[in-house]
């Protein structure tokens, strides 16, 4: 271990460190790559006992905030006539029922497993209609084409998601989340409903043939492969310049340092 | 070694030459030209490297891209653009990535040598800046320098804009927008440029010819220009033992340089080309074609670019209408102001030094950045506000990233960007007195041996060793400023007529700053008879172990 | 290459005390043993320990052998890999980008390597000093020169001829303007193109993408945008950049009515240009919660219920509006052209119209 000894006394070992503890940094915090996870919501048609079961689920979880018979109070808006989609999306991404009220309610474990969630939406669209939750069929990536939804994504989509549906930033501590976990039902019923600050795209303004492509877009895209190497987490020249400077600047000064350094000497009198 | 002769293919290659032109004459001298080692010298070579690769990797890439911005329908092998309407420059840098083999990997080694490029040219500059080797003789490589910083930002953009993909396409929008606001002559400017209305189809082949042709002819005069006066006037040199003005201490050109920079070549061009296998840059397919109602979240340019965008976005709205006409202070200041800032300061920077020290003389020692807090200062104020700007181009991804809100971000960077240089001009400057201390006391009282001894009394005390001679010289090797002929004042005690008048007082003010944070570091170590040469010649055969263990031999010695 | 020891006594000084001087320069040897620059006829440099020296030779030569195998692979890889051309699968040329890519890497890693234990462990050439020469020419040169150059003024008559001197001046004078007067045909003359988009009275309003015609009623949720182009304009990029506009629907009786745009909204749909007034980027991101519209580009904030009014960001003039109706097919249309020019500010634009 002597060299090591050595090394470090060396004027420039400080600098080796720090850069060396930073290139690790770096790499590290780019190796975590967006990770793709689907669950499948089963659509089934609500009977009355669904609803009588969403009510009672409703009544336990939801009705402090959101009054009694869903009316809404000061705390939370009215739930008459936002349909079974809106319920479905804040329920199975966990964003509902919320835990604290920051500038944006975000993504966390759902509470209620698949018949839960579908009872509570069976519940709420009994109450004054409002948009289903998609079929299999209207959200099937398979179904979709792409290069359409691509245009789509770019010109109504990216300019919050960002290209890859990294997210990104919005005004007040708010963000767009990015679409690395969302189900294509997720998407689809976002896209419907317009959850929290993000617009509606109404079907008759985005044909659910349209949402379909924007949803085989946005799944291919987070699923395929970064062919040129690690993503950098699809953020665009940020992280680019980032890993510039202490990737690439940081190993070819190591290099010099190596190349110029003096020879350590072993002692020699003979 | 010098009497043997050649090996016969040599000799007849030296021969021939020889004969011809007179090579061996010519050469004799150069191949012995010393170049000093150390690290921070080697930082212009990692630009100079990273020229070649783009040259070389440039032209490869020329031979199938198209400047084109016709429009063709994309029909190659990345499915999810099938039938999707593009330019032919965007179709055929699709093509590039994905069809021609090692296409992809050449895309990302010339924008990742780009990158380095900008990179290693700005840390190269601030070296320079940094330990004064701008100063006279070398006033004119510094401008010449600093132009190759210029135009590598524009040639960077330039080539950014090329591929004709969303982001390329956004950070030509904000040039064209940028260029509009001109007063006076900027919608003319803008459809000269365009050839007509944004976007226009003029434009990406001009381009092609600026990036390709135009501006790489200028860096290649201007590289050659700039290393040709290196070799002439010599590198400078770290003061040091037996170092001085007169002469240059290192290992010759001719064969250890050489090799040097040879293995210092491939370095550079390995971490480039493991940054292009293994980091993705600039993913054009994601980005999708270039249309202007489209724009993505994080919309960025390269990091290079990077502080302009930080200025458009925390300036504030003004905005002026008089007389019928548009001034846009919102875009003219952060565009002109920052860049025009740190360039023309740049460029005056030496001249200024000059005119305000009366420091005429010749230098080829560098100074130690401590040895010179006013300019270590002034470099780091700049440093702070270029970073600070820098910082406040990406200001929507740190507002995701961490969970701040934007607008907290961009008011933040409103007023950092006043408050900041000037924190860190005077933290620098009282590092670099705490230093400058430091090293005064290194020379009276030597270094700390790590060795703790207990004193008859019971008193712990840490022995100090004498410095080294040749730490010595590196502390004690600063070069006082002289002194200004202008503070000379007459009988009267009336101050001289070029000391007064506003230039007269500037003048003086600036000496003052460039000459007030002095610490000597030499002159009194008599009295401390340690550094004989006794001392240094017991201390020789236990120089092997720095460690806290081997810091016993100068109590044992003595 | 006998002796065994490797350096010369000054040089181990170096490793004395600690050096607590960081970013110093590297230490310089020992003054009297370090050669100075002479022509030839120096000692011909350290002896090196033959062992270490057999061990570094043999460590430089697995790097360069590294490199060969490295520079076949790369041959290899590329030739009998097959390749991602003439597939339409995007992790073929990921493999192919990693193969390729590792191999160059390890090609110039083991060059470099090679190379520098080659320069710092096998290379027996001294440091050595060199004597700087005087920049300055001695000043004889200079007289000398000086003399020269007045004699040649003199005899090319050029001083004592103003005639001759003035009249080459004269000459030269349009020469410089030649070039420029050349690119005058770069593009034409912007005239009041930037005052004018495509729309007009009755232009229907199109989805941007699908090219699809809107109802009123098509686009009844409250809280929906959509981007808009006018019909005709789908691939006319130059169109594109200036007409573009976002299409949003807002509470009607949230929305303030600046006066004189009593009718341009059509029960809650308004329509704002998307081309920032900043520098021309798409202000897209609608905030449905806040009807904030914000661009992506510097973060200018305009209202939507307010008439696009700035409320942050360093852009300077609301996002002009775009009058709406409906067509006797009971499609969305725009009532006339924009009022105002869109986009960036320019010099003759003028104080904008409030």
């Amino acid at each position: 271990m002597k060299w090591i000894t050595a090394w470090r006394r060396r004027p420039w070992a400080g600098y080796a460190v720090v850069l060396a503890a930073l290139a690790i940094i770096g790499v590290a915090y780019a190796g975590v790559s967006p990770r793709t996870d689907r669950a499948q919501a089963a659509a089934a048609a609500a009977s009355d006992q669904d609803v009588a079961k969403g009510k009672q689920l409703f009544n336990q979880a939801c009705s402090s905030c959101h009054g009694a018979n869903a009316e809404g109070t000061k705390n939370a808006p009215s739930l008459l006539g936002v349909g079974a989609a809106s319920v479905d999306f804040q329920v199975s991404t966990g964003r509902m029922p919320a835990m604290n009220l920051g500038a944006q309610i975000p993504r966390k474990k759902p509470v209620f497993n698949e018949e839960q969630t579908r009872q509570i939406a069976a519940y709420i669209a009994s109450l004054g209609g409002g948009p289903a939750i998609p079929s299999k069929d209207q959200v099937d990536p398979a179904n979709g084409d792409a290069a359409m939804g691509g245009k789509l994504f770019r010109a109504n989509c990216a300019q919050c998601h960002n290209f890859a549906g990294s997210g990104g930033a919005l005004t007040g501590g708010k963000y767009a989340p990015p679409l690395t976990k969302a189900t294509p039902e997720q998407i689809y019923e976002a896209m419907l409903t317009g959850p929290q600050a993000m617009p509606v795209f109404n079907d008759t303004t985005l044909t659910p043939a349209q949402k379909r492509a924007i949803i085989a877009y946005v799944t291919q895209t987070r699923s395929e492969p970064n062919p040129g190497g690690n993503g950098l987490g699809r953020v665009g020249p940020v992280a680019e310049g980032l890993a510039g400077w202490l990737v690439g600047l940081g190993l070819i000064i190591i290099a010099a340092m190596w190349i110029t350094a003096r020879k350590p000497k072993k002692k020699h009198n003979v | 070694m010098t009497t043997q002769a050649p090996p016969k293919a040599v000799d007849g290659a030296i021969g021939f030459l020889d004969e011809r032109f007179g090579t061996a004459g010519f050469l004799r001298g150069k191949m012995k030209k010393v170049f000093p080692d150390h690290w921070s010298f080697m930082l212009g070579e990692i630009a100079l490297y990273s020229f070649i690769i783009l040259l070389a990797t440039g032209t490869f890439l020329t031979l199938w891209f198209k400047p084109s911005m016709s429009e063709v329908v994309y029909n190659g092998h990345y499915t999810k653009l099938v039938g999707v309407h593009m330019s032919e420059a965007y179709n055929s840098t699709l093509r590039i990535s994905f069809d021609v083999r090692g296409g992809l990997l050449m895309r990302q080694i010339h924008h990742w040598a780009a990158v380095m490029f900008v990179a290693s040219l700005t840390v190269h500059m601030l070296r320079v800046f940094f330990t004064g080797a701008y100063r006279k003789p070398r006033e004119v490589n510094w401008l010449i320098g600093l132009g190759l910083f210029t135009l590598a930002l524009l040639e960077g953009l330039f080539g950014y804009s090329l591929p004709d993909d969303l982001l390329s396409g956004t950070g030509l929008r904000i040039t064209q927008g940028v260029m509009q606001s001109i007063p006076l002559v900027g919608t003319y400017l803008f459809y000269f440029a365009f050839g007509g209305d944004f976007p226009g189809h003029d434009f990406i082949p001009r381009l092609y010819t600026v990036h390709v042709l135009l501006i790489p002819g200028i860096l290649l005069a201007l590289v050659g220009a700039h290393f040709m006066i290196l070799w002439h006037q010599g590198h400078t040199q770290f003061p040091g033992k037996n170092r001085a003005q007169k002469n240059v201490i290192g290992k010759p050109f001719y064969p250890v340089f050489m090799i040097k920079a040879g293995a210092f070549f491939m370095f550079t061009f390995a971490v480039i080309a493991f940054l292009g296998t293994f980091a993705q840059i600039n993913p054009i397919w994601l980005f999708g074609p270039y249309t202007p109602d489209s724009i993505t979240a994080g919309s960025q340019p390269d990091y290079y670019m990077g502080f302009l965008e930080g200025a458009l976005r925390i300036m504030p709205n003004w905005e002026t209408n008089l007389w019928g006409h548009t001034v846009s202070w919102n875009v003219l200041v952060p565009a002109l102001v920052p860049l025009g800032l740190i360039m023309t300061g740049a460029a005056l920077w030496p001249f200024i030094e000059q005119w305000a020290t009366g420091d005429k003389r010749i230098h080829h020692i560098a100074d130690r950045p401590r040895n010179a807090p006013f300019r270590t200062a002034v470099g780091m104020t700049a440093v702070t506000f270029y970073g600070l700007l820098w910082l406040a181009g990406g200001n929507d991804v740190i507002a995701d990233k961490f969970h701040v809100s934007l607008y907290a971000t961009t008011w933040f960077f409103r007023f950092a960007i006043f408050i900041g240089p000037v924190i860190a001009y005077n933290v620098t400057k009282r590092i670099c007195l705490g230093l400058q201390k430091k090293d005064a006391d290194i020379v009276h009282h030597g270094v700390e041996s790590g060795v703790i001894m207990r004193l008859p009394n019971g008193e712990f005390i840490e022995v100090h060793e004498p410095a080294s001679d040749e730490q010595k010289a590196v502390l004690t090797g600063k070069d006082p400023l002289p002194e200004l002929a202008i503070e000379a004042e007459d009988e009267n005690g009336i101050p001289s007529p070029s000391a007064r008048g506003p230039l007269g007082k500037l003048r003086k003010n600036l000496n003052r700053a460039f000459t007030v944070d002095d610490v000597p570091a030499d002159g009194h170590d008599e009295g401390h008879d340690d550094t004989s040469p006794h001392a240094e010649e017991e201390l020789q055969p236990g120089g092997v172990e720095p460690g806290g263990t081997g810091g016993s031999r100068a109590i044992s010695h003595h | 290459m006998s002796e065994t020891n490797e350096t010369h006594g000054a040089s181990s000084e170096e490793e004395r005390a600690p050096k607590r001087v960081i970013g110093t320069p590297p230490q310089v040897q020992g003054h009297d043993l370090l050669p100075s620059d002479g022509d030839g006829g120096e000692s011909s440099g350290y002896k090196l320990d033959p062992v270490k020296a057999r061990k570094a030779e043999r460590a430089a030569a697995f790097f360069f052998f590294l490199t060969f195998l490295a520079g076949i692979a790369f041959i290899v890889f590329y030739a009998v890999w097959p390749g991602h051309v003439g597939n339409d699968d995007i992790v073929r040329a990921m493999h192919s980008n990693y193969a390729l890519g590792t191999s160059l890497t390890v090609i110039f890693i083991g060059m470099a390597v090679g190379m520098t234990i080659w320069v710092r462990h096998l290379m027996t050439t001294k440091e050595i000093i060199q004597e700087r020469h005087e920049l300055a020419s001695p000043a004889e040169d200079r007289e000398v020169f000086n003399e020269y150059f007045l004699q040649g003024a003199e005899e090319s008559g050029l001083t004592k001829r103003p005639l001759l001197r003035r009249s080459l001046l004269l000459a030269s004078a349009p020469l410089g303007l030649l070039p420029i007067l050349l690119l005058r045909d770069l593009g034409p003359l912007p005239e009041k193109k930037l005052r004018h988009t495509s729309w007009k009275k009755g232009t229907r309003l199109v989805v941007d993408g699908t090219g699809q015609p809107l109802k009123p009623s098509d686009f009844n949720s409250p809280g929906g945008i959509i981007t808009v182009i006018p019909e005709g304009a789908e691939d006319n990029l130059d169109e594109l950049a200036k007409a573009t506009v976002l299409l949003i629907n807002v509470p009607e009786d949230q929305l303030k009515v600046k006066k004189g745009r009593e009718n341009w909204n059509v029960g809650g749909i308004i329509a704002y240009s998307k081309i920032c007034t900043h520098v021309g980027c798409p202000a897209a991101l609608y905030e449905q919660t806040t009807h904030h519209i914000l661009c992506p580009c510097h973060q200018s904030t305009f209202d939507a219920l307010d008439g696009a009014k700035v409320i942050f960001g360093p852009a300077a003039r609301p996002l002009p509006q775009l009058p709406l109706g409906v067509d006797s097919e009971g499609y969305l249309i725009a009532t006339s052209d924009f009022h105002e020019p869109v986009g960036p500010s320019f010099w003759e634009r003028g104080r904008p119209k409030v």
